[in-house]
């Protein structure tokens, strides 16, 4: 049983439809890409995954659980724009990712001082600990990113969904997100996937790149077929699939092993 | 060089804001002057220096019956209406403006009705609020809040609903139940509109509070400015007129100052 499975998604809004017959099936700690043309379903794709809204058929399981609902604590998410709360300093929004599901969303007492320490925590692995008292507008965009993802992980979400995170960005700060998300992901092991417009991105990142596009194509009525997956590429060494085989079959190794 | 693109210097920048007042006040005083010198006794515009008398005289001399000073006794009942009118309207209209704004039914359910009752001019329904409510303190401070309310609910619910969804979704992602995220985040985000919604709203809350004076009420600065009209004291009517603007001008500027403070990140830029 796959970490997460979509299956036969179809999503139409009225009566335009935007995804048909969705299936994948993804495991655990795996870095999916998702590139597509614009308006080819792929953000409306993760906000399914996201529960934000729900298909109009199938079904999107994680860890095997009934379909979710609404956006919850399982699924952390940064959007290109508008992830941190602009009224809160640095150190309260990374605070918030552990608060807001209290009662009142904060905390007092000894729970705020225990909180702060790990929210200092969090802000010196991501850099922003010299910020940690301002408000996010004084940041750099590169920076309020770095800070609605360490937000997102204070959650501590079981799966991570970025929406075009870095299309607001320079390409060099764009390559040092790069980084620091590879980094992250490293540390931490976690299940993500990330719309992307940008191709060598997703390859650069992901475990996996699924291609949405239009299998069906009416050219008087343009909008009459929803978008699918088309490919569903091995992104890992470089993009070259097979390199791991022989590791991954035994027999086949000894078999190529040439025989003296 | 355009015309929009040129910045007065700092000296023709403070002439420029003087000439309105200056302009106005020769004109008065030049007017005053002219009928002046044909009626020693004219009423209609009384010289400066009389309307300074009479203000020292209004600010400083108690009333010989009540041994009070009136201007002051008029100030307070005025203010304590308006406060109560304002708090009252700012404190439903937050919380109003929180509901309608994030919960699908209740916006289904109250925001057309509250765009139908803005659109109710609140002095036709004076006379039924003097009925039903007496001619007393209520009265009037309910005049305020039906006339201010409605346009805070719909300015407040819409600043609400101007709140990206994508922040809601996130603090969702966070855990945060409705409650939470009425309380941390859509309350924070509309407590500076909120003061901009006051500062806005106190021109018709002046507008109410003395209209509902002047028809019925033993004291407060609308009532005194409509019960010397019967007199023709210019003098009195114009301190009064003067007081209120200052008044009104110094509660602009105090609410501006608070939102400043409060509100830092409103300001915060890189």
């Amino acid at each position: 049983m796959s970490f997460v499975t979509a299956t036969d998604i179809f999503q139409s809004y009225g009566a335009r439809p935007i995804l048909e017959r969705v299936n994948v099936d993804v495991e655990e700690g795996e870095f999916i890409s998702i590139v597509g043309a614009s308006g080819c379903g792929k953000s409306t794709f993760l906000r399914l995954l996201l529960a934000q809204e729900r298909p109009t058929r199938g079904e999107i399981r994680v860890a095997g659980a009934e379909p979710a609902q609404e956006p919850g604590l399982d699924r952390g998410v940064v959007f290109q724009r508008y992830s941190v709360f602009p009224h809160m300093t640095v150190r309260e929004n990374v605070m918030a990712g552990e608060s807001f599901r209290t009662t009142w969303g904060r905390f007092f007492g000894a729970a705020k001082k225990n909180a702060q320490k790990r929210a200092d925590d969090v802000l010196a692995r991501i850099g922003l600990d010299h910020v940690a008292d301002q408000y996010p507008a004084t940041l750099s965009g590169g920076m309020q990113q770095r800070l609605a993802i360490g937000q997102a992980l204070a959650a501590k979400p079981r799966i991570l969904l970025l929406d075009e995170p870095f299309g607001a960005l320079d390409p060099g700060t764009r390559l040092s997100m790069h980084d620091f998300l590879t980094e992250l992901r490293e540390e931490t092991g976690m299940t993500v996937f990330m719309v992307t417009h940008d191709l060598e991105e997703g390859f650069k990142l992901g475990d996996r790149v699924l291609v949405f596009d239009k299998v069906r194509w009416d050219p008087h009525d343009p909008n009459a077929y929803g978008a699918t997956i088309t490919y569903d590429f091995d992104a890992r060494d470089g993009g070259m699939p097979f390199q791991r085989i022989l590791d991954e079959i035994p027999a086949l190794a000894a078999e190529a092993t040439p025989k003296h | 060089m355009r015309l929009i693109n040129r910045q007065p210097s700092v000296a023709l920048k403070a002439a420029l804001i003087a000439v309105p007042f200056v302009l106005v006040l020769v004109a008065y005083i030049t007017g005053s002057a002219i009928r002046l010198a044909e009626n020693p006794q004219d009423r209609l515009l009384p010289a400066p220096s009389t309307i300074a008398a009479t203000a020292q005289r209004l600010f400083t001399e108690p009333d010989r019956r009540s041994e009070e000073i009136l201007l002051w006794r008029d100030t307070a009942a005025s203010l304590i209406r308006l406060g109560w009118g304002v708090s009252i309207s700012a404190v439903l209209a937050t919380i109003l403006g929180l509901l309608i704004g994030l919960l699908p039914h209740v916006r289904a359910g109250l925001a057309s009705f509250v765009a139908v009752v803005s659109m109710i001019p609140p002095l036709s329904v004076l006379p039924i609020l003097f009925i039903v409510f007496g001619l007393g303190e209520l009265s009037k401070v309910v005049l305020i809040v039906v006339g201010i309310l409605p346009f805070m609910i719909r300015d407040l619910s819409a600043r609400v609903a101007e709140i990206p969804r994508e922040m809601i979704v996130k603090a969702e992602t966070l855990g945060a139940s409705s409650w939470v995220i009425a309380l941390r985040v859509a309350l924070p985000q509309i407590l500076p509109r909120l003061i901009q919604s006051v500062r806005l709203s106190l021109g018709p809350a002046w507008l109410f509070l003395i209209a509902a004076e002047a028809i019925a009420s033993r004291e407060g600065l609308g009532y005194r400015i409509f019960l010397v009209r019967r007199f023709l004291a210019m003098d009195v009517i114009l301190t009064y007129v003067l007081w209120i603007t200052l008044l009104a001008f110094l509660m602009d500027a105090a609410l501006r100052w608070f939102s400043k403070r409060l509100f830092p990140w409103t300001e915060a830029t890189l």
